[in-house]
Protein backbone atom coordinates (compact mmCIF):
# COMPACT_ATOMS: atom_id res chain seq x y z
CA UNK A 1 0.00 0.00 0.00
CA UNK A 2 1.48 3.64 -0.55
CA UNK A 3 2.55 5.70 2.10
CA UNK A 4 2.59 9.83 2.25
CA UNK A 5 6.36 9.69 1.20
CA UNK A 6 6.29 8.01 -1.34
CA UNK A 7 3.55 10.46 -2.64
CA UNK A 8 5.88 12.85 -1.82
CA UNK A 9 8.70 11.39 -3.33
CA UNK A 10 6.39 10.97 -6.52
CA UNK A 11 5.59 14.83 -6.21
CA UNK A 12 8.92 16.17 -6.02
CA UNK A 13 9.99 14.07 -9.76
CA UNK A 14 6.97 16.34 -11.03
CA UNK A 15 8.58 19.30 -13.08
CA UNK A 16 7.24 22.87 -13.01
CA UNK A 17 5.18 23.13 -16.68
CA UNK A 18 6.76 26.60 -17.13
CA UNK A 19 10.43 26.20 -15.21
CA UNK A 20 11.41 22.81 -14.67
CA UNK A 21 14.60 23.32 -12.84
CA UNK A 22 11.99 23.24 -9.71
CA UNK A 23 9.53 20.19 -8.75
CA UNK A 24 5.74 21.03 -7.43
CA UNK A 25 7.19 20.41 -4.14
CA UNK A 26 10.10 22.86 -4.26
CA UNK A 27 6.96 25.23 -5.12
CA UNK A 28 5.27 24.57 -2.03
CA UNK A 29 2.21 24.58 -3.74
CA UNK A 30 1.66 20.86 -2.14
CA UNK A 31 -0.30 22.03 0.76
CA UNK A 32 -0.56 18.50 2.01
CA UNK A 33 -0.49 14.55 1.67
CA UNK A 34 -3.39 12.44 2.81
CA UNK A 35 -3.30 8.59 2.35
CA UNK A 36 -5.69 6.56 4.09
CA UNK A 37 -7.31 3.15 3.64
CA UNK A 38 -5.18 3.44 0.43
CA UNK A 39 -6.80 6.83 -1.10
CA UNK A 40 -4.89 9.40 -1.64
CA UNK A 41 -6.07 13.05 -1.20
CA UNK A 42 -3.26 15.89 -2.20
CA UNK A 43 -4.10 19.28 -1.32
CA UNK A 44 -2.84 21.74 -4.75
CA UNK A 45 -2.78 25.39 -4.42
CA UNK A 46 -2.50 27.21 -7.44
CA UNK A 47 0.41 30.09 -7.31
CA UNK A 48 -1.47 32.93 -9.59
CA UNK A 49 -5.15 32.08 -10.51
CA UNK A 50 -5.08 33.15 -13.91
CA UNK A 51 -1.76 30.82 -14.50
CA UNK A 52 -2.20 28.37 -17.27
CA UNK A 53 -0.39 25.73 -16.08
CA UNK A 54 -2.80 25.29 -13.38
CA UNK A 55 -4.70 22.53 -15.06
CA UNK A 56 -1.62 20.96 -16.37
CA UNK A 57 -0.38 20.53 -13.07
CA UNK A 58 -3.50 19.15 -11.32
CA UNK A 59 -3.16 16.30 -14.32
CA UNK A 60 0.56 15.41 -13.91
CA UNK A 61 -0.41 15.14 -9.91
CA UNK A 62 -3.37 12.73 -11.19
CA UNK A 63 -1.21 10.92 -13.84
CA UNK A 64 1.88 10.30 -11.03
CA UNK A 65 0.10 9.02 -8.27
CA UNK A 66 -2.69 7.04 -9.94
CA UNK A 67 -5.85 7.16 -8.26
CA UNK A 68 -5.34 10.30 -6.84
CA UNK A 69 -8.08 12.58 -5.33
CA UNK A 70 -6.25 16.33 -5.94
CA UNK A 71 -8.19 18.99 -5.04
CA UNK A 72 -7.59 22.40 -5.70
CA UNK A 73 -7.71 24.94 -3.06
CA UNK A 74 -8.02 28.87 -4.05
CA UNK A 75 -7.16 30.64 -0.73
CA UNK A 76 -4.37 32.83 0.09
CA UNK A 77 -2.26 29.78 1.85
CA UNK A 78 0.19 30.15 -0.35
CA UNK A 79 2.53 32.53 -1.30
CA UNK A 80 6.40 32.92 -2.58
CA UNK A 81 7.59 32.42 1.08
CA UNK A 82 6.56 28.62 0.19
CA UNK A 83 9.23 28.42 -1.50
CA UNK A 84 11.12 25.87 -0.34
CA UNK A 85 14.97 26.79 0.62
CA UNK A 86 16.44 24.64 -2.17
CA UNK A 87 13.76 25.68 -4.79
CA UNK A 88 15.05 28.93 -4.10
CA UNK A 89 18.63 28.02 -4.95
CA UNK A 90 18.00 25.83 -7.96
CA UNK A 91 15.77 28.78 -9.03
CA UNK A 92 18.90 31.38 -8.32
CA UNK A 93 21.38 29.20 -9.85
CA UNK A 94 19.48 29.12 -13.55
CA UNK A 95 18.96 32.61 -13.64
CA UNK A 96 15.90 33.04 -11.71
CA UNK A 97 16.64 35.67 -8.68
CA UNK A 98 14.31 33.50 -5.99
CA UNK A 99 11.93 35.97 -4.64
CA UNK A 100 12.30 38.55 -1.48
CA UNK A 101 10.29 37.05 1.45
CA UNK A 102 7.00 39.55 2.27
CA UNK A 103 8.12 40.65 5.21
CA UNK A 104 11.75 42.07 3.77
CA UNK A 105 9.28 42.71 0.66
CA UNK A 106 7.57 45.59 2.51
CA UNK A 107 10.16 47.13 4.49
CA UNK A 108 13.17 47.25 2.07
CA UNK A 109 13.04 46.67 -2.01
CA UNK A 110 16.18 45.06 -2.07
CA UNK A 111 16.53 43.05 -5.51
CA UNK A 112 19.97 40.69 -6.02
CA UNK A 113 21.40 39.99 -9.42
CA UNK A 114 21.29 36.07 -9.83
CA UNK A 115 24.19 36.20 -11.88
CA UNK A 116 26.85 38.63 -9.72
CA UNK A 117 24.78 39.04 -6.44
CA UNK A 118 24.63 43.24 -6.69
CA UNK A 119 21.75 44.52 -5.73
CA UNK A 120 22.34 47.62 -7.73
CA UNK A 121 19.88 46.45 -10.16
CA UNK A 122 16.29 48.69 -11.54
CA UNK A 123 13.18 47.50 -12.52
CA UNK A 124 12.56 47.57 -16.12
CA UNK A 125 8.86 46.33 -16.13
CA UNK A 126 6.55 44.78 -12.91
CA UNK A 127 5.24 42.19 -15.64
CA UNK A 128 7.41 39.44 -17.53
CA UNK A 129 7.10 36.63 -19.42
CA UNK A 130 4.36 35.07 -16.98
CA UNK A 131 2.79 36.64 -14.26
CA UNK A 132 4.59 35.58 -11.58
CA UNK A 133 7.62 37.44 -12.76
CA UNK A 134 8.99 40.83 -13.11
CA UNK A 135 11.76 42.36 -15.61
CA UNK A 136 15.13 43.69 -14.04
CA UNK A 137 18.52 45.17 -15.30
CA UNK A 138 21.69 44.82 -13.00
CA UNK A 139 23.67 48.20 -13.79
CA UNK A 140 26.87 46.01 -12.43
CA UNK A 141 26.76 43.06 -14.87
CA UNK A 142 24.75 44.74 -17.18
CA UNK A 143 22.31 41.78 -17.54
CA UNK A 144 18.90 41.71 -17.57
CA UNK A 145 17.10 39.16 -15.47
CA UNK A 146 13.91 37.16 -14.49
CA UNK A 147 12.65 38.32 -10.73
CA UNK A 148 10.20 36.39 -9.14
CA UNK A 149 7.41 38.57 -7.85
CA UNK A 150 6.73 38.37 -3.98
CA UNK A 151 3.06 37.61 -3.89
CA UNK B 1 -23.59 38.08 -1.97
CA UNK B 2 -24.05 35.76 -4.94
CA UNK B 3 -25.27 38.94 -6.58
CA UNK B 4 -22.21 40.56 -5.53
CA UNK B 5 -20.04 37.90 -6.45
CA UNK B 6 -21.04 37.60 -10.10
CA UNK B 7 -20.79 41.39 -10.78
CA UNK B 8 -17.19 40.69 -9.25
CA UNK B 9 -16.27 38.00 -12.13
CA UNK B 10 -18.18 39.93 -14.51
CA UNK B 11 -16.33 42.86 -13.86
CA UNK B 12 -12.98 41.03 -13.88
CA UNK B 13 -14.19 38.96 -16.84
CA UNK B 14 -14.86 42.15 -18.74
CA UNK B 15 -11.88 44.11 -18.31
CA UNK B 16 -9.72 41.03 -18.92
CA UNK B 17 -11.12 41.25 -21.98
CA UNK B 18 -11.11 45.01 -22.98
CA UNK B 19 -7.37 45.16 -21.60
CA UNK B 20 -6.56 41.87 -23.61
CA UNK B 21 -7.16 44.35 -26.96
CA UNK B 22 -4.03 45.94 -26.44
CA UNK B 23 -1.53 42.84 -26.77
CA UNK B 24 0.40 43.59 -29.51
CA UNK B 25 -0.64 47.12 -30.55
CA UNK B 26 0.21 49.15 -26.77
CA UNK B 27 2.50 52.04 -27.50
CA UNK B 28 5.04 50.81 -25.59
CA UNK B 29 6.51 47.13 -25.50
CA UNK B 30 6.42 46.96 -21.92
CA UNK B 31 3.02 47.50 -22.03
CA UNK B 32 1.81 45.02 -24.65
CA UNK B 33 3.64 42.43 -22.07
CA UNK B 34 2.15 44.63 -18.76
CA UNK B 35 -1.42 44.65 -20.18
CA UNK B 36 -1.37 40.93 -21.56
CA UNK B 37 -0.09 39.77 -17.68
CA UNK B 38 -2.92 41.94 -16.35
CA UNK B 39 -5.59 40.79 -18.00
CA UNK B 40 -4.68 37.07 -17.49
CA UNK B 41 -5.07 37.86 -14.03
CA UNK B 42 -8.23 39.28 -14.57
CA UNK B 43 -9.72 36.41 -16.19
CA UNK B 44 -7.88 34.11 -13.48
CA UNK B 45 -9.80 35.73 -11.07
CA UNK B 46 -12.91 36.05 -13.30
CA UNK B 47 -12.49 32.18 -12.98
CA UNK B 48 -11.85 31.36 -9.43
CA UNK B 49 -15.02 33.57 -8.53
CA UNK B 50 -17.27 32.11 -10.70
CA UNK B 51 -15.93 28.60 -9.65
CA UNK B 52 -17.16 29.67 -6.07
CA UNK B 53 -20.83 30.18 -7.72
CA UNK B 54 -21.59 27.16 -10.26
CA UNK B 55 -19.71 23.92 -11.41
CA UNK B 56 -19.08 24.70 -14.93
CA UNK B 57 -17.41 28.91 -14.64
CA UNK B 58 -17.09 28.65 -18.60
CA UNK B 59 -20.96 28.33 -19.01
CA UNK B 60 -21.48 30.75 -16.70
CA UNK B 61 -19.10 33.18 -18.13
CA UNK B 62 -19.87 32.60 -21.93
CA UNK B 63 -23.70 31.11 -22.04
CA UNK B 64 -25.87 33.91 -20.33
CA UNK B 65 -27.97 36.36 -22.38
CA UNK B 66 -26.53 39.95 -23.11
CA UNK B 67 -28.91 41.07 -19.99
CA UNK B 68 -27.70 38.32 -17.79
CA UNK B 69 -24.34 40.49 -17.25
CA UNK B 70 -23.98 42.04 -13.98
CA UNK B 71 -21.10 44.14 -15.18
CA UNK B 72 -20.58 47.89 -14.07
CA UNK B 73 -20.47 50.00 -16.94
CA UNK B 74 -17.13 51.00 -16.84
CA UNK B 75 -15.40 47.76 -17.80
CA UNK B 76 -17.84 47.43 -20.75
CA UNK B 77 -16.27 50.71 -22.52
CA UNK B 78 -14.52 50.37 -25.83
CA UNK B 79 -11.58 53.02 -25.07
CA UNK B 80 -8.79 54.03 -27.92
CA UNK B 81 -7.32 56.06 -26.52
CA UNK B 82 -4.12 54.98 -24.31
CA UNK B 83 -4.93 58.06 -21.75
CA UNK B 84 -8.82 56.50 -21.25
CA UNK B 85 -7.41 53.31 -20.85
CA UNK B 86 -4.82 54.36 -18.20
CA UNK B 87 -7.66 56.26 -16.57
CA UNK B 88 -9.55 53.17 -16.27
CA UNK B 89 -7.03 51.39 -15.04
CA UNK B 90 -6.28 53.50 -12.65
CA UNK B 91 -9.90 54.23 -11.09
CA UNK B 92 -10.60 50.54 -11.39
CA UNK B 93 -7.63 49.40 -9.72
CA UNK B 94 -8.93 51.91 -6.89
CA UNK B 95 -11.76 51.09 -6.90
CA UNK B 96 -11.38 46.98 -7.04
CA UNK B 97 -9.28 47.40 -3.83
CA UNK B 98 -11.87 49.16 -1.71
CA UNK B 99 -14.24 45.78 -2.58
CA UNK B 100 -11.49 43.59 -2.66
CA UNK B 101 -10.53 44.17 0.82
CA UNK B 102 -14.12 44.25 2.40
CA UNK B 103 -14.71 40.86 1.03
CA UNK B 104 -11.39 39.84 2.63
CA UNK B 105 -13.44 39.85 6.02
CA UNK B 106 -15.99 37.51 4.88
CA UNK B 107 -15.96 34.20 6.41
CA UNK B 108 -16.77 31.75 2.75
CA UNK B 109 -14.90 33.85 0.06
CA UNK B 110 -12.11 35.79 2.61
CA UNK B 111 -9.18 32.86 1.77
CA UNK B 112 -10.01 34.13 -1.95
CA UNK B 113 -10.43 37.87 -1.52
CA UNK B 114 -6.93 37.85 -0.13
CA UNK B 115 -5.15 35.59 -2.69
CA UNK B 116 -6.65 37.79 -5.18
CA UNK B 117 -5.76 41.19 -3.18
CA UNK B 118 -2.00 40.03 -3.08
CA UNK B 119 -2.05 39.69 -7.49
CA UNK B 120 -3.85 43.15 -7.82
CA UNK B 121 -1.30 44.97 -5.75
CA UNK B 122 1.29 44.76 -9.31
CA UNK B 123 -1.66 45.93 -10.66
CA UNK B 124 -1.98 49.02 -8.39
CA UNK B 125 1.78 49.53 -8.39
CA UNK B 126 1.42 49.54 -12.62
CA UNK B 127 -1.77 51.79 -12.86
CA UNK B 128 -0.15 54.19 -10.43
CA UNK B 129 3.44 54.85 -12.02
CA UNK B 130 1.50 55.12 -15.07
CA UNK B 131 -1.01 57.83 -13.12
CA UNK B 132 2.37 59.00 -11.64
CA UNK B 133 3.41 60.19 -14.78
CA UNK B 134 0.35 61.27 -16.88
CA UNK B 135 -1.52 63.07 -14.17
CA UNK B 136 -0.74 66.67 -15.36
CA UNK B 137 -1.86 65.84 -18.73
CA UNK B 138 -5.37 67.10 -19.79
CA UNK B 139 -5.96 64.50 -22.20
CA UNK B 140 -5.96 61.89 -19.15
CA UNK B 141 -7.23 64.26 -16.46
CA UNK B 142 -10.38 65.46 -18.86
CA UNK B 143 -10.76 60.79 -19.06
CA UNK B 144 -10.78 60.95 -15.26
CA UNK B 145 -13.39 63.27 -15.32
CA UNK B 146 -15.18 61.55 -17.82
CA UNK B 147 -14.95 58.00 -16.26
CA UNK B 148 -15.37 59.31 -12.91
CA UNK B 149 -19.19 58.52 -12.32
CA UNK B 150 -18.83 55.29 -13.77
CA UNK B 151 -15.97 54.13 -11.62
CA UNK B 152 -18.57 54.73 -8.90
CA UNK B 153 -20.77 52.52 -9.61
CA UNK B 154 -18.03 49.77 -9.74
CA UNK B 155 -18.24 49.58 -5.45
CA UNK B 156 -21.27 49.21 -3.42
CA UNK B 157 -22.61 52.89 -2.49
CA UNK B 158 -21.54 52.41 1.47
CA UNK B 159 -17.87 52.51 -0.02
CA UNK B 160 -18.50 55.22 -2.58
CA UNK B 161 -17.48 57.99 0.02
CA UNK B 162 -14.03 56.27 0.76
CA UNK B 163 -13.66 55.95 -2.95
CA UNK B 164 -14.11 59.83 -3.80
CA UNK B 165 -11.14 60.18 -0.86
CA UNK B 166 -8.82 58.11 -2.22
CA UNK B 167 -8.84 59.89 -5.59
CA UNK B 168 -9.61 63.19 -4.02
CA UNK B 169 -12.61 63.82 -6.14
CA UNK B 170 -16.19 64.86 -5.39
CA UNK B 171 -18.63 61.96 -5.32
CA UNK B 172 -20.93 62.35 -8.72
CA UNK B 173 -24.23 60.52 -9.50
CA UNK B 174 -22.82 57.02 -10.31
CA UNK B 175 -23.63 54.84 -13.40
CA UNK B 176 -24.77 52.21 -11.85
CA UNK B 177 -24.60 48.40 -13.02
CA UNK B 178 -27.92 46.90 -14.45
CA UNK B 179 -28.32 48.38 -17.46
CA UNK B 180 -25.27 48.13 -20.15
CA UNK B 181 -23.46 50.47 -22.49
CA UNK B 182 -23.61 50.65 -26.04
CA UNK B 183 -19.87 48.89 -26.30
CA UNK B 184 -21.35 46.08 -24.67
CA UNK B 185 -23.27 43.85 -27.38
CA UNK B 186 -20.36 43.77 -30.12
CA UNK B 187 -18.12 42.63 -27.05
CA UNK B 188 -20.80 40.12 -26.01
CA UNK B 189 -20.61 39.13 -29.54
CA UNK B 190 -17.27 38.39 -29.65
CA UNK B 191 -16.67 36.63 -25.92
CA UNK B 192 -19.69 34.25 -26.63
CA UNK B 193 -18.92 33.61 -30.36
CA UNK B 194 -16.77 30.37 -30.00
CA UNK B 195 -19.27 28.95 -27.45
CA UNK B 196 -22.06 29.42 -29.44
CA UNK B 197 -21.01 27.77 -32.45
CA UNK B 198 -19.13 25.22 -31.54
CA UNK B 199 -21.15 21.86 -31.75
CA UNK B 200 -23.20 20.44 -28.47
CA UNK B 201 -20.59 18.44 -27.38
CA UNK B 202 -17.37 19.59 -28.25
CA UNK B 203 -14.17 18.92 -25.94
CA UNK B 204 -12.08 22.02 -25.44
Amino acid sequence: MVTADQVWAALEEIPDPEIPVVSLVDLGVIRSVDVSEGHVHVEFTPTFLGCPALEFMKRAIEDKVPGANVEVIQDDSWSTDKITAVGREKLRAAGFAPPAPRLVQIQAQVHRCPYCGSTDTKLENIFGPTPCRSLRYCESCRQPFEQFKTI
Amino acid sequence: MNELLLGLADDELVIGWRDSEWTGIAPLLEEDVAFSSIAQNEIGHARAVYERLTDDADALAFDRSLDEYRCAPLVELRLLDWGRTIARRWLYEVADEIRITALMEDPDVGGLAAKINREEAYHRMHAEMWRERLRDEPRFRDAVTELWPYALGVVLPAQREALAARVALDEVEAVERGSHTDDFAPLWDEMTMVRRSAPVGSQW
